[in-house]
């Protein structure tokens, strides 16, 4: 799955293959109640985020009205309605978290892409997402990066944790 | 040929503390050393503190569960204890006992099934310093608890069903299929086992007015949303023992008369998720779900809806919109779901650990699982053990225990040496409790008479470096966030109350604010829709009836105790301390600390910017904060 290929080019939604798996994900659901946020989900696991053009396809295919479907997109936090970076750094803030000192795990992560918790690197490697809990609050301070958890952290863990992933995006 | 068994945990908490990388070393040291083992992997045993758990065992005998196996120990492990037969005992935690089949990890601990603890004469030769390890349910971590809803987690593969029915897996729903569907109703109403996702509302109860209500097409829905940012039970049941949850639920839609059920669970989640999905196929495979359910005529199919990352959809209300794939926003109650729900038909909605109770109770019978637990509370409840506690992990204890057999004789007391605090349960509509209630019974109707909720089992527990107004304002920063904004009080009130404390933390509040604060609280109380409007005060009011006095020193003497409300701090080098090595210098970001290398050096308060850069690189302890 590519992520980064679309983001210059708001003329067509995606690659032909991302644009393909839409088409799928739209035949798979046109009959099933309750599926706007399914489709949602799936359409951003395609393309990374969910594009406007995206949205408008759905509108017309499921034949639901704009407005509900960017409703529905903007209550949950889950969607983005603009492309964000390849590496997503989840800082976990729960309350196990903050007072184990997740603050200062997340402070540790902005200093280190020089960007604030919601925003992407410009180069679209990194964005920063602030969470309200992992789940491995046992280990906490706790963050994830893409679908990798790293829990018992100190601010001093953050930067080789994100040099990994800055090399794999290099050698990539 | 011996027959190696090496077993991980690997729940989300194992993942985190490194568990891929502890297995990558594993089969690396295996296949350095030519030695052939079968690796397994096994969920959340609820000792996240000593993450990652390996067990080693040989010709399925003689396991001895290590703790906190990280990559670079492996090789020593596996050299001492798989080449030369020697537990090594610094890493060692205990031996799970035996079971009479010879499956290991004896996890059910009391209850009906204890007569399993039994060990067989062993048939190898035991590592040497076998006998020396404490047994499983001897550890403190798990002499008080009482496994009901965890007694297959880290003790079995979750995703292999074999595993789960080898365990008495689905014969609950078996007997279930066979009784009349009022009578599985009335066995569960003789439990007495109340609803687990926070506010206690008797199951069977329930159950009984879904299954009356009028109507062919019903659902049953569980509640996976655990929005509670410092809870996990869930996830762990549904990461450790996910049959479990879908045994309870298919029972619960016999006894109603549902054929079809959602598990709405976060997608913050992905690994419960994940074993959901294959759990699904597999029962579905066996016959367990499905049409004709084990050639009885009951028919039940079971979806999975994935979150989208809205705290308030966990409110039952807001759940059921949102599976219908709109904005999820609560609705008023009446009409309650049991009669009015998704899709507008009786649907029955239970919180995962009220599921995962259900097979016990049905194979056990209702009364074995009322003799557990206080008069009003029955059974166990599973806690989160979280903050600053030494044993992070999963507890699970009988109701009516007190709070401090779980923070000490369990928890094992504050991490290091600082002083306790209190504890805070419940999650945003809960409160702290502090020490002066360490005593209290953990029953529904103590907690609540505190000033707290018991919540879905989060517990956090705070000691003296922990500002509880900065654990209020956090509290409500999120709960502001999360409002769903359908109505006032919540939407605006909530946003009151924070500036409020946003204010106190920067040492720019009035002695008039606290009282503000408390009739703000109770106007919001008493005016929102849902819970999470009325539950949203109650950390500042519970801190404010337990701890007013860190509200007072903050506003009086622009002080925060417990150092952490940066506003209030002043950083000052200790000249005696300070050796002048210039370290703080160059990490200052603001360029406020000078000094002469060798000589004390100094903090300019106007410059500093109190981030606390200094202290974390100060090798002599000589910054001080306060
Ligand atoms: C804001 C809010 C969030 C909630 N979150 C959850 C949750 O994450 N999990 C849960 O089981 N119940 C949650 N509840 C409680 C549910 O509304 C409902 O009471 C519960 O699912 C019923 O199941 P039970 O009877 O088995 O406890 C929440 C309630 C409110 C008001
Ligand atoms: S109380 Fe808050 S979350 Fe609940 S309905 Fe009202 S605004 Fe929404
Ligand atoms: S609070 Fe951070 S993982 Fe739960």
């Amino acid at each position: 799955m590519s992520q980064a290929s679309q983001a210059g080019k708001p003329a067509r939604i995606g690659t032909p293959r991302q644009d393909a798996a839409l088409a799928e994900i739209l035949g798979e659901y046109k009959h099933e109640k309750g599926a706007l946020i399914p489709v949602l989900q799936k359409t951003q696991e395609v393309y990374g985020y969910v594009p406007r053009e995206a949205m408008a396809r759905i509108s017309q295919d499921l034949k639901v009205p704009m407005s509900k479907l960017y409703g529905i997109a903007t209550f949950y936090a889950q969607f983005h309605l603009k492309p964000r970076g390849e590496n997503i750094i989840r800082v976990c803030q729960g309350t196990a978290c903050h007072v184990r000192g997740g603050a200062r795990i997340l402070e540790a992560v902005q200093k280190e892409l020089g960007i604030k918790p919601g925003e992407t690197t410009p180069d679209l490697r990194f964005t920063i997402e602030p969470v309200a809990c992992l789940g491995a609050c046992g280990l906490s301070p706790v963050m994830m990066v893409n679908d990798d958890t790293y829990g018992r952290l100190t601010p001093e863990m953050v930067s080789e944790i994100l040099a990994r992933y800055a090399r794999a995006a290099e050698s990539a | 040929m011996d027959k190696w068994e090496i077993v991980i945990g690997m729940g989300t908490c194992g993942i985190a503390a490194g568990a891929k990388e502890t297995m990558a070393a594993i089969e690396a040291e295996l296949a350095r050393r030519k030695i052939k083992a079968e690796i397994i992997q096994t969920g959340c045993i609820g000792m996240c503190e000593q993450e990652v758990l390996v067990d080693i065992r040989r010709n399925g005998e003689g396991t001895v569960t290590y703790g906190r196996i990280s990559r670079d120990r492996v090789p020593r492990l596996i050299e001492e204890h798989v080449v030369n037969n020697r537990v090594v005992a610094e890493w060692a935690i205990c031996r799970p006992e035996l079971e009479a089949t010879g499956t290991e990890g004896a996890v059910v601990v009391g209850g009906a099934a204890a007569t399993r603890g039994k060990s067989p004469a062993p048939k190898v030769d035991l590592p040497a310093g076998y006998a020396d390890l404490i047994p499983f349910d001897q550890l403190p971590f798990l002499r008080k608890q009482k496994r009901l809803v965890l007694r297959n987690c880290g003790a079995m593969d979750p995703e292999v069903i074999d595993q789960y029915i080898a365990r008495g897996g689905y014969e609950a729903l078996k007997k279930a299929l066979k009784m009349k569907p009022a009578d599985v109703v009335a066995e569960v109403k003789l439990s007495g086992l109340r609803g687990r996702g926070g506010a206690g509302f008797p199951t069977g109860l329930k159950w009984e007015t879904t299954a009356n209500a009028p109507g062919t097409k019903k659902y049953v829905v569980c509640n996976a949303d655990e929005g509670d940012p410092g809870a996990f039970m869930d996830r762990s049941v549904l990461e450790g023992d996910p049959h479990s949850v879908i045994e309870g639920m298919s029972i619960a839609a016999c006894a109603i008369g549902a054929d079809e059920g959602y598990i709405y669970c976060r997608a913050e989640y992905p690994l419960a998720i994940k074993r959901l999905y294959l759990a699904i196929d597999q029962a579905t495979g066996k016959g367990f779900l499905g049409k004709n359910v084990l050639g009885t005529g009951f028919n039940f199919t079971l979806k999975i809806k994935e979150g989208a990352g809205a705290f308030v959809c966990g409110e039952e209300t807001a759940l059921l919109t949102s599976i219908e794939g709109n904005r999820g926003m609560p609705r008023p109650r009446p009409p309650f779901p049991a009669v009015k729900g998704l899709w507008g038909a009786p649907t029955n909605i239970n919180n995962v650990e009220t599921y995962a109770n259900i097979p016990w109770i049905i194979t056990e019978g209702g009364a074995a699982f009322a003799a557990i637990g206080t008069e009003k509370s029955k059974g166990t409840k599973v806690f989160a053990l979280a903050g600053k506690i030494k044993n992070t992990g999963l507890a699970e204890v009988p109701m009516g225990i007190t709070l401090r057999e779980v923070v000490y004789d369990i928890g094992g007391g504050v991490q290091g040496d600082k002083a306790y605090k209190g504890v805070q349960i419940g999650g945003p509509a809960g409160g702290c409790l502090p020490t002066q209630l360490l005593d209290l019974p953990v029953d529904y109707e103590s907690i609540v008479q505190a000033g707290a909720i018991m919540g879905s089992g989060g517990l956090i527990v705070l000691d003296e470096n922990t500002c509880m107004v900065d654990l209020a304002r956090f509290f409500l920063t999120f709960t502001q966030n999360e409002s769903c904004g359908k109505c006032t009080p919540c939407r605006e009130g909530t946003k009151r109350m924070l500036e409020i404390l946003n204010k106190i933390t920067r040492g720019e509040g009035e002695p008039e604010d606290l009282t503000r604060l408390e009739e703000l609280g109770q106007a919001i109380r008493d005016t929102s829709l849902c819970g999470l409007g009325q539950g949203a005060p109650n950390p500042v009011l519970s801190t404010l009836r337990y701890f007013r006095h860190e509200y007072e020193a903050h506003i009086n003497q622009k002080r925060c105790p417990a150092g952490v409300c940066t506003a209030l701090l002043d950083y000052r080098i200790d000249a005696e301390a300070c050796k002048g090595c210039g370290v703080c210098k160059k990490v200052c970001p603001t360029g406020a600390i000078t000094g002469e290398l060798k000589q004390a050096h100094v903090i300019d308060g106007e410059k500093c910017i109190k981030c606390g850069a200094c202290i974390e690189k100060c090798k002599f302890n000589a910054i001080e904060k306060g």
